[in-house]
Parts: C-alpha cells; sequence; structure tokens
C-alpha cells in the first residue's frame, strides 16, 4: 500500500490498551466469525449449494468490526453494499438465518428472498445488503435524517466501495448531509478495484476522502484497514464527530483476498500482489499483538477456532435441513402486509 | 371518515374563480359554499389532503425542489411551510436521485416522507431509487421492512414544453410490481386518493398533471378516503365505453358529449388508480356496451391500452363486438410546434374516431 500523508497513524499498543483485552478479544473472534462463514460458504458455492453472486469480505474483516463496535444498535443504523456478510454478522444476527438465507431457505434472514447480496435487521438497525454499485448511499443518508427528526442521537454509518464513489448517488448524499448536519459517516472500503478495474483506473484521486470530504464541507479521515487499531480509532473519532450532528467522509486503505465475487478469477491482479497483501493479515495482526501483550495464547486461540468452526457449521446443517420456502411465499411481501401505523 | 362508493362523478367546474379569492390564503383552504361542500381546485385539493394529514401525523415530512419557501413550482404545497415549518417541510437541492433515496431509507426509519418531483419528467432521474429500493424492499427483506413513501408531481403533458418535459410515467411505473400508482382526473379524487396514500405503507407514484391543477370542483367538507383499485364512472352509456386516465378523462368526456350529439351514447369509465387497476369495473361496463376505447397519455407500446386490451380478451372475450382501439400519445418525442403538438395528444377528435371505429360507424 502507498504511504499516503493523510493516513491516521496510531500506536497499537496504546490503543490496544485503551480498548482493553476482553473487547479486543470479542472483536477478535468476530472477525474470526467473518472469516469463517464466509469461507464455508465458498465451499457450498463450490458445491453448488449456493447460487447467484457471493461476494466475500475476507481480508476488509478489520474495516466494519473496528466501526461496529462504537456503535449502539438500538439507535445507531448501518447499511452498505452487497458484499454484506460482515455488516450482518456484527449485527449480532444468529450465523444460523444468514447461512439459511445464502441457501435460499425460507428460514433465511429474508425468508430466502434476497439471498447474498440482501441481509437486514429492523431490530439492529441493519438496512441493507444493496445490490446496485452506491444505491445505499442514499438510503443511509434517509437514515441520518431520521435519527435527526426524531432526536434519537443515533448515527447512520455507511459503507460503500471505492467503486461506488464515482456514482452520482455518492456526490448526491454527501451534499445533502454536509447541507444539513446530518449525523452520517460514510466510510469508503477502498480494496482497490471496483470488480476488475483498479482504483487508479477509475477515480480521479488517490486519497478520495481527503479529496472529496472539503467540498461537502466535511472532515475526513482516512486509515490503513488492514489494521483493527487504527480502524477503532478511526471509528472512534467518527462516531464523535457524527454524534456532535456533523457527518464525516472515512477511507479504509483495505484489501479483498477473493476476486468481485466468487465466480471472479482475479486474473488483472498478481500473484505476488496478494501475498504482500496476505502478509498484513488484519485477524493475524491482532493475534499476534494479543499474545504479545500476554492476553492470549496458541491454546486460547485453538480452542477459539474450534468453536468458531463449529458455530459456522451448526450453521450450515441448519441451512441444509430447513425447507425451501413454501409456493404461499411466492406473491407475499410485493405489497406490505400491514395497511395503516 | 367514509370511504366513498359513490361511481358518479361530481361535475368538474369550468369557471376560473378561486385565483382571485384565495391568493393570499393557504394553498388548503377552499371556498366554503354553505352547504356543506368547498370549491377546491386540484392543486388545493392535494394541499388539503397534505395539510390534514400532515395535522394528524407527525412523521410525515413534504421534501422537493421548491416546495417550501416557493411554496411550490405548481403552488401544490402553498402555505405548508407557514403552518409545519422548516423542519416538515424542506427544499431539497436539485437531486432526485439523492433525495428520493433519502426518502426511502427515512421510511425505513419510520418516517413517512412525501417527495415532490417537480415533474414526473425528472423521476427518471431518481428511477434506480424508486424501482431497486422503493418498489422492492418490502419483498426482499421478507416483509421486514415497508416503505410508505408518496411520490406526487405533475405528470404528462405540460403547455408547449416538447420533448424532454411531456412524459406520462403510468405505464412505466405501474410496470414494476412493489409500486402503486395513481392517476386522478378530478380534485374530489385527488383529496381522497391522497389521503389514502397517506395512510398505507407502500411506495406512491401520485400522478398529477399539470393541465389539471386549476380545474375547480365542490367537494364535502367532511373528511372522505378513496380507497385505491375502485374506478369511477364519470358518465353513463350504453354504446360504447372509454376508459381514460387523468387528463384523457376530459378529453373523453368531451368526446363523449360530441359523440351523444351524433347519437352514440359512450360510458366514460376513470379507474383513478392504474395499480391496483379496477378491472371489474372495467369489464362490467364493456359487458354492456360490449366495445371499448382506452385513452391514454402514454405510449401505444406496452402502454395501459396494451394492458387494459389484454385484460379484456382474458374477461370478457365473448362480450366484445369489436376489436379495443387504443388512443395514446403518438410514437414520437413530443413535438414544440402547437399543430404537431396536438396531434400527438390522445385528444378529442382522434377519441371520437376511435369510438366510431369501435361502433362500425
Amino acid at each position: 500500500m502507498d504511504a499516503s500523508s493523510v493516513m491516521l497513524t496510531v500506536d497499537p499498543v496504546a490503543v490496544a490498551n485503551e480498548i482493553g483485552r476482553e473487547r479486543l478479544l470479542a472483536m477478535y473472534r468476530r472477525m474470526h466469525r467473518i472469516r469463517r462463514f464466509e469461507e464455508q460458504a465458498e465451499l457450498a458455492y463450490k458445491a453448488r449449494k449456493i447460487a447467484g453472486f457471493l461476494h466475500l469480505y475476507i481480508g476488509q474483516e478489520a474495516v466494519a468490526t473496528g466501526f461496529f463496535d462504537h456503535l449502539d444498535l438500538t439507535r445507531d443504523t448501518t447499511v452498505t453494499s452487497y458484499r454484506c456478510h460482515a455488516q450482518a454478522i456484527l449485527s449480532d444476527l444468529p450465523l444460523t438465518e444468514l447461512m439459511a438465507e445464502l441457501y435460499g431457505k425460507v428460514t433465511g434472514n429474508v425468508r430466502g428472498k434476497g439471498g447474498s447480496m440482501h441481509f437486514f435487521s429492523k431490530e439492529r438497525g441493519l438496512l441493507g445488503g444493496h445490490g446496485i454499485v452506491g444505491g445505499q448511499i442514499p438510503v443511509g443518508t434517509g437514515a441520518a435524517f431520521a435519527a435527526k427528526y426524531k432526536g434519537t442521537g443515533g448515527v447512520s454509518v455507511t459503507f460503500l466501495g471505492d467503486g461506488a464513489s464515482p456514482q452520482g448517488t455518492f456526490h448526491e448524499s454527501l451534499n445533502m448531509a454536509g447541507l444539513w448536519n446530518l449525523p452520517a459517516i460514510y466510510i469508503i472500503e477502498n480494496n482497490q478495484y471496483g470488480m476488475g478495474t483498479a482504483c487508479t483506473r477509475a477515480v480521479a484521486v488517490g486519497d478520495i476522502a481527503a479529496a472529496k470530504a472539503p467540498g461537502y464541507g466535511m472532515e475526513s479521515i482516512t486509515y490503513d484497514g488492514l489494521d483493527l487499531f487504527a480502524s477503532w480509532k478511526a471509528g472512534q473519532q467518527a462516531v464523535a464527530i457524527a454524534r456532535g450532528n456533523r457527518p464525516v467522509l472515512v477511507e479504509a486503505k483495505t484489501y479483498r483476498y477473493r476476486g468481485h465475487s466468487v465466480s471472479d478469477l482475479a486474473l488483472y491482479r498478481t500473484k505476488e500482489e496478494l501475498e504482500r497483501y496476505k502478509a498484513l493479515d488484519p485477524i493475524e495482526r491482532v493475534k499476534v499483538a494479543m499474545i504479545t501483550a500476554g492476553w492470549h495464547d496458541e491454546k486460547a486461540d485453538e480452542a477459539l477456532y474450534e468453536a468458531v468452526c463449529e458455530e459456522v457449521a451448526e450453521s450450515i446443517r441448519f441451512a441444509e435441513e430447513s425447507p425451501e420456502p413454501p409456493m404461499s411465499e411466492l406473491y407475499r411481501h410485493v405489497y406490505a402486509e400491514a395497511t395503516s401505523r | 371518515m367514509t370511504a366513498t362508493t359513490s361511481r358518479l362523478a361530481r361535475p368538474l367546474k369550468p369557471r376560473r374563480i378561486l385565483d382571485s379569492k384565495t391568493e393570499p390564503i393557504n394553498g388548503h383552504k377552499g371556498v366554503p359554499l354553505g352547504d356543506g361542500s368547498q370549491l377546491l381546485s386540484m392543486r388545493m385539493a392535494i394541499c388539503q389532503a397534505l395539510h390534514e394529514e400532515m395535522t394528524r401525523d407527525g412523521t410525515i415530512v413534504v421534501m422537493g425542489e421548491e416546495v417550501a419557501e416557493y411554496n411550490g413550482a405548481y403552488k401544490v404545497t402553498k402555505g405548508l411551510l407557514a403552518d409545519f415549518g422548516p423542519k416538515r417541510v424542506i427544499d431539497t437541492p436539485i437531486t432526485e436521485s439523492g433525495f428520493t433515496g433519502l426518502a426511502v431509507g427515512a421510511a425505513m426509519q419510520g418516517l413517512r416522507p412525501v417527495i415532490e418531483y417537480m415533474s414526473w419528467n425528472f423521476s427518471m432521474v431518481a428511477f434506480d431509487q424508486i424501482i431497486s429500493n422503493a418498489s422492492k424492499m418490502s419483498y426482499m427483506t421478507g416483509g421486514m421492512f415497508s416503505i410508505p413513501l408518496v411520490m406526487r408531481g405533475p405528470n404528462g403533458a405540460g403547455p408547449r414544453v416538447s420533448s424532454q418535459h411531456s412524459h406520462a410515467m403510468e405505464a412505466i411505473y405501474a410496470h414494476f410490481p412493489g409500486l402503486i400508482v395513481v392517476s386522478p382526473s378530478t380534485p374530489y379524487d385527488a383529496k381522497g386518493l391522497m389521503k389514502t396514500a397517506l395512510r398505507q405503507q407502500n411506495p406512491v407514484c401520485f400522478l398529477e398533471n399539470e393541465m389539471l391543477y386549476n380545474a375547480e370542483q365542490e367537494i364535502p367538507l367532511d373528511e372522505y378516503l378513496i380507497p385505491f383499485g375502485v374506478g369511477d364512472l364519470k358518465r353513463e352509456g350504453t354504446d360504447c365505453t372509454i376508459v381514460a386516465f387523468s387528463r384523457s378523462v376530459i378529453w373523453a368526456m368531451e368526446a363523449a358529449e360530441e359523440l351523444a350529439k351524433q347519437g352514440v351514447s359512450c360510458e366514460v369509465v376513470d379507474p383513478r388508480t392504474v395499480k391496483p387497476l379496477d378491472v371489474d369495473l372495467i369489464v362490467e361496463s364493456v359487458r354492456k356496451t360490449n366495445r371499448c376505447v382506452v385513452v391514454e397519455e402514454c405510449y401505444r407500446t406496452g402502454g395501459l391500452g396494451a394492458e387494459i386490451s389484454a385484460l379484456l380478451m382474458e374477461h370478457a372475450f365473448d362480450d366484445l363486438d369489436a376489436p379495443v382501439e387504443r388512443v395514446t400519445t403518438t410514437e414520437n418525442p413530443m413535438p414544440y410546434a402547437a399543430n404537431l403538438e396536438h396531434e400527438t395528444l390522445p385528444k378529442p377528435h382522434r377519441i371520437i374516431a376511435a369510438v366510431k371505429k369501435a361502433c362500425y360507424r
């Protein structure tokens, strides 16, 4: 990754101490849950148990994990693109209902009607899971508008890819958020490729957030998205800004290990590039930091790994055994069932 | 509250007396007529519905370009800012995709936004938000979220505004499951339908017509709602059914008037909502007249006439004595020249010709 003058600098040891052992261990476990869930989903896809699109977050786990740790999901909301598994897992949705959704079963998160790209939770403020690049950005802006209108004190976090930043919705949303001082956080997860097109071939500036935020009268934060400590610190700062009814544009410089989706072989990048980033693995770095701090050891790590794998295996069993939606579901929910409120 | 079941139209008043009497007054206040009714123009009827519902439901917010301080480009939201303040009546930047998506997100979080497209032509800038987000949200969340959103504004041809400002969107939006499409022709219908739109949970495309905003009508002072999917007989007749929407209803009434002089009795059916569509009322009328002409401002290909023709094939094949005729906007972008514009629209002379053809006269 290119060194950037705008990059947030953090002292991992100091941040680890600020986070504390229990909280850090919990985040580490969440990152494992995201990755192990997706690894099994990928296998299930290759076994043709899952179809459609499957966009994996593997490599990017530190970004959403660091931000979610600062959210109060009884009043804060999140929304993201089609690469939405991590946000759903971090919203504490049961892995069983998420895997069942990937399997297209009626026990799935949205009754088998959405699949991989459309995870939602009303209780936990997860507003999707959206399939059109950039389509979720105004939706997140609307959640910020509603939070301010109702005076809940909640903030809205909108995740988007580097590939969504050239979309018109990005410009329109950030302009409104800046104009109306909405409690909105926009995080560009710059994984460096919009499908197969390198960000440098699609976006006119290198540091997207730093370059664009001033145009909307907002602050920006740019950080190393492969570093959970930087992500946590960036999240802390961003949430503080948004709680004060000011929007903020964040850019996490990150990387995805897999292709754009499972069907993408990622031939547009070199093996060396991939290996270089894998050496910076966000989960491994946290493990090393915790062991160095004496907060964790190999034995405990093995137990954690096994427990997470068992939880994922259970989700697979649940998905396999769940029934497909009955035909009565075909027309159900095209229109809302409640006619008034 | 009484849901109207009357299918008899209240006569439209062609006189223009309201502008001078109501100019300084809020847009929602009609002129009481002393008999339990009031005189309202179409724009005032819509404004009155908004005002009444905003009074009873604090989650309703009105937003769009020029809706607040300017009082609406067509003055439909006149006075709302004064009565409800800038928190609930919001001028947006020119950013249709942005404010439509914002409204979807706000609806997911418990608000009931009403967004104005200064013209439905501009909704095409927001098409992805309307279709991919608003129309599909209930289904793709397994019913977890609903989008109580009213999208409204003038639709169809304005006066000599040419190609890019003259689209009629009924057929386009009716194509997609998940949307409700309302296309009223009278102030009475517009008010009752708008109130219904503001009390239900689905995204509504409320298609008004600039050329009807000044149309005046006596409507009750008492509250009423008109349910979606219940059409209205605007004129009773025996020889031919004319199904028409919005401004086309006015042209159909003019054509029916002229045809009556020539001995042809037309029944004018105004479904009022395109989706859901009152198929029963159309079929019932055609079973009586055995002939049907559909009039619309949409294009012919894949238009409402195509849909209604197919429905009549399915439901009233044996009752038809002639092929269903379609009178639509002709298949060209709207020209500016007055004579060409006139011929492009489904005006009375074309309706008269179509009815005569259907009646083999």
